[in-house]
This record gives structure tokens, sequence and C-alpha cells, in this order.
């Protein structure tokens, strides 16, 4: 099992350093830049979609232990995020804040990632141990923050394209569904008569 | 000699050589064209040299007698890998790579192009047919994705009017429909759902005849790939590229402004006249500025792409805000 937190870390780098070996040997495409913002937006959507569907894969399984790899993914969301932002501010507008302010402010696809990444700030400052213990109950409370993040960062995805079919409806289904799992947990029958651990059907 | 052979141009160099499965026959059909047109009196009427032909599957078919830079712009070209490696072609799917990718398997040869609706002369024509008695001209334009991507283009064709022209359109004919070829099984973007199929496009028949226009069948001196809308293409290039309808079958003249796919799909967000226009923001986003495909840094956008000076005419009194 010591092994398997390097792994998860690698493959979650992996996007990374593909896009970069791509950037460095010519092999992305004649719009370097929309390579680069795609690639990052849709990682960071995907690795907050995996760290949603950990306590969804937990509750269904029982395998108690996958829960020490969502704080990782979570990070790496943000870690994509923060790139996909960087290049819309610094590769795409060149730092011209009087295009991006406007942009945040009238675009609502814009406006709906600002906001996703925004919400992603303080869950990824307060990740740490330390202030895990520090916020206790509170915490808990926080980080439901990511539910509000994922829709906008969906959002953002789904106004973003030019006519909304396949990719971004899939991934706003998933989300969807990860959700709906949790609603539909939290009211099963015999809800409070059943540990969590419990094992359930897939119905 | 009508038959141009370009054996120095390795298909390496420019794409795969599955894509060119369909010149061959484009070739053995154009051969037979130009057989027919030695032969008969057309020949000398039209200089015989529209279309030409290259080597067998591998070499992409040279374009003879092209009266070079009709229109052009001192701005750097886009390269060749820049322009039929990046479009926008969703009857092949919506990733900018996808037609690229999937384009090949179109088949090109033989193409039908019908001509109809308000005009004293409606007819069907063979493709080479209906270009031959022109003169083919290089015209390098400015294309404006409503994306905000730019490239700079040199496209080889003929003026629109000189087509609309033949079929001698009447009175009734205030506006012009185009119609993309609708073949599923060539064309996977057509069973997605994505726009409504086939792609329909229009002009009002002042901009269809306007000199700019034209209709592209060339690229970089020879004929079109199909990612970039082989065999025909309408270009307008004060207008969005989506304006542009490719791979056309049908040009039809009409009394009224047709349905053209993207207003159809999002009428919000696409207009009929789709002129560029850097004050007219797209409802999600800017239209000031553009990226130069091989540019770093956005540029500014120009009104009608820059070609104010010769259309700005035709939209006189018009609100461009409303009339998007």
């Amino acid at each position: 099992m010591r092994l398997v937190k390097p792994a998860v870390f690698a493959v979650a780098l992996a996007p990374f350093l593909w896009l970069v070996f791509r950037g460095l040997t010519g092999r992305l495409s004649v719009n370097p830049i929309e390579d680069i913002t795609l690639t990052t937006g849709i990682w960071a959507l995907r690795w907050l979609l995996v760290t949603l569907a950990i306590t969804p894969v937990r509750r269904l399984t029982g395998w108690q232990r996958i829960i020490q790899y969502r704080r990782m993914f979570g990070l790496f969301a943000f870690f994509y995020a923060t790139l996909h932002l960087l290049t819309y501010v610094v590769l795409d507008q060149g730092l011209a804040f009087e295009f991006i302010l406007p942009d945040i402010v009238k675009r609502p696809y814009i406006t709906a990632g600002m906001t996703a990444f925004t919400l992603m700030v303080p869950l990824a400052v307060t990740s740490t141990k330390g202030w895990i213990r520090r916020l206790g109950r509170k915490w808990q409370l926080l980080h439901r923050l990511v539910y509000i993040s994922a829709a906008a960062a969906c959002l953002h995805f789904l106004w973003k394209v030019k006519v909304a079919i396949g990719e971004p409806v899939y991934y706003a289904a998933i989300l969807g569904s990860l959700l709906a799992f949790r609603v539909l947990w939290r009211f099963r029958p015999n809800a409070g008569a059943r540990s969590a651990t419990a094992r359930v059907s897939a119905s | 000699m009508l038959i141009v052979r370009r054996p120095d141009i390795r298909s390496s160099e420019i794409t795969g050589e599955q894509l060119y499965v369909r010149r061959r026959e484009f070739m053995r059909l154009a051969g037979g064209a130009a057989l027919a047109a030695a032969a008969g009196p057309l020949a000398a009427a039209c200089g015989a040299d529209g279309l030409a032909a290259a080597g067998e599957g591998g070499t992409q078919m040279a374009l003879a007698g092209i009266k070079p830079k009709v229109v052009t712009t001192d701005e750097k070209w886009n390269t060749f890998e820049e322009i039929t490696s990046y479009n926008n072609f969703y009857e092949f799917g919506t990733g900018k790579d996808d037609p690229a990718r999937y384009a090949g398997r179109l088949k090109t040869s033989p193409w039908k192009v019908k001509i109809d609706g308000h005009c004293a002369k409606p007819a069907e024509y063979l493709l080479e047919d209906l270009i031959k008695p022109f003169q083919l001209e290089e015209r390098v334009y400015r294309l404006r994705c409503v994306e905000a991507w730019s490239m700079v283009i040199p496209w080889v064709g003929i003026p629109l009017s000189s087509i609309l022209k033949r079929a001698e359109p009447t009175a009734k004919a205030t506006f012009v429909e185009f119609t993309t070829l609708l073949r599923p099984s060539e064309m996977p973007g057509q069973n997605q759902g994505s726009l409504r199929w086939p792609y329909t496009e229009g002009l009002r028949m002042d901009e269809a005849m306007h000199p700019l226009t034209i209709m592209a069948v060339g690229l970089y001196g020879k004929t079109l790939m199909n990612q970039n809308g082989a065999p025909m293409r309408l270009v307008v290039p004060w207008k969005y590229g989506f304006k542009s309808i490719k791979s056309i079958v049908r040009i039809r003249f009409v009394d009224k402004m047709p349905t053209t796919a993207w207003s159809e799909a999002t009428p919000s967000e696409y207009g009929f006249y789709s002129n560029v226009n850097p004050e007219v923001d797209h409802p999600r986003w800017t239209q000031a500025r553009e990226r130069r495909i091989g540019e770093f840094s956005r540029r500014p956008t120009l009104m009608f792409n820059g070609y104010g000076d010769q259309v700005a005419s035709l939209y006189a009194g018009m609100d461009l805000k409303k009339y998007y």
C-alpha cells in the first residue's frame, strides 16, 4: 500500500507532464494557448469530480482507506484550475486587465469559472491537518463549498461551448449523479439503523 | 496541357495518404473533363486550364492558370499546415483536429452542384463544368472566426457573381441560399445533434454579387483539402468564418431571407449578417480582439475584418447592433 500514494500522485500529474512534453516537442496544435487552456481546464474538472466520487465509492464498496487519497485529488484539481486561470490571464489575455475584469463581470461563463476557482482557494488552504484540527466541525461545513465549485465549473464548461452537446453535458451528468447519490444516501431506507459503512446494493 | 503533374511534392509534406484516396477518382473525372474541354469549342472560350489534376493518390492536385494575387495583403500568410490542421467543420466533429482526422473519407468526386430557385437557367452541373468557363484567381484574404481567432489564407477561386450570373437570376431573387452536402456515412458529425443538417447559409443578393465574395476551389495553388471544404466552398472575407459554407451542393435563389444553420441553432448569438464587428460582442465573449494563428498576443479586430472600404456601403443606414 505504501506505493499506492506515489502512484496516484504520478497518475494525477501525468496530464500536466504530457502537456509539457507536447509543448516542448511541438506536438500542440497551431493554437497552443487554446490547447493549454482546454487541457488544464478539463483536468481540473476531472480531478474535482474524482474528488467528489470518493465518498460514494467508499459508501458503496466499504473501502474505507480510499478516503486518504481525497485530499490529493482535491489539491490536484486546484493545481490544474490554477494553471487554467493563469493560462487565461497571462498567456491568453496577456495580463490585459482592461479586458479581463469586464470579462469576469459580463461573461457568464467566465463568471462561473472564476466562482469555481475562487471557492476552491479556501478549500485548498484549509486542507492541511492543522486546519482540519483547528476548524473541527466547521471544516466539514466549509468544505461543502466544493459542491458549488463543481456546479460552477460544469456551468463554465457548458456555457463556453458553441452548441451544448457531448462532453460538457456528460460532465454535468456525472456531477449530477454524484450529488444525487448523496441525497439518496441520506434518505435511504433504514438510514438511521444501518451504519454508514454498511454495504448496500447499487440500487 | 491541362494535367499538371507535381511529383516533387511528397505526400508526407501534406498529410496522411488515406486522405487522398478520393483524389484518384477526382483526377479521373477531371481528366475526362479535360479531354472534353480540349475537344470542344468551350476549350478556347474558357482558357481550359480551370481545373487540373495531379498524380495518383498521395499527391495534391495543382491548379493551373491561376491569375496571381488578384486580391492580397502584405500580412504574413498562414502556413498550409496551420490552415489544414485547425478547422471548424462540424460535419466531421466539433474538435479543431476532427476535420483533418476524419474528412479524408469524404468522396468529392463526382461532385454535382444544383443551381435553382428564381433564375432563368436552373441547372445541375458537375463541379468541373461549373468552374471551367472562368478564370481562377488567387485571393489572399483574412479569415476571422467567430471564436476570435484568425488566419491569412491564399485561396484560389472565382467570383461568386460569375457563377450566379450564369444562372440568370430573376428580379425575385433577393437572397441566395447555400447547402452543404448531407452524407452522414462519410460525415460522422452529421450523426450528432450539434446542428441541423444539412448545413445551410445565405447571403443577400448584393452581398453574393460583391466582387470580394468568391467560390473557392483551391488553397496555396492546389485543390482544397476536404477539411477546408473541398471541393468547393464559399469565402466571404468580411463575415465570420461560419458564413463561408463548405462542400456546397446547392445554390438556390430565394425571395426571403433564408434560415442559416447557426442562427437556427442559437438565434440570440448568431444572426443572418454576421459581419465581423469589434463593437458587437458575441453574447458570451468579446469580439474586440482576436488571436492570429501563429502569433502570441491578441490583436485588435477590424471592422468588417478590414474590408470596410469595399463593403461598408452595403450596410449604409443599417443598425449593425440589431442586424448582427
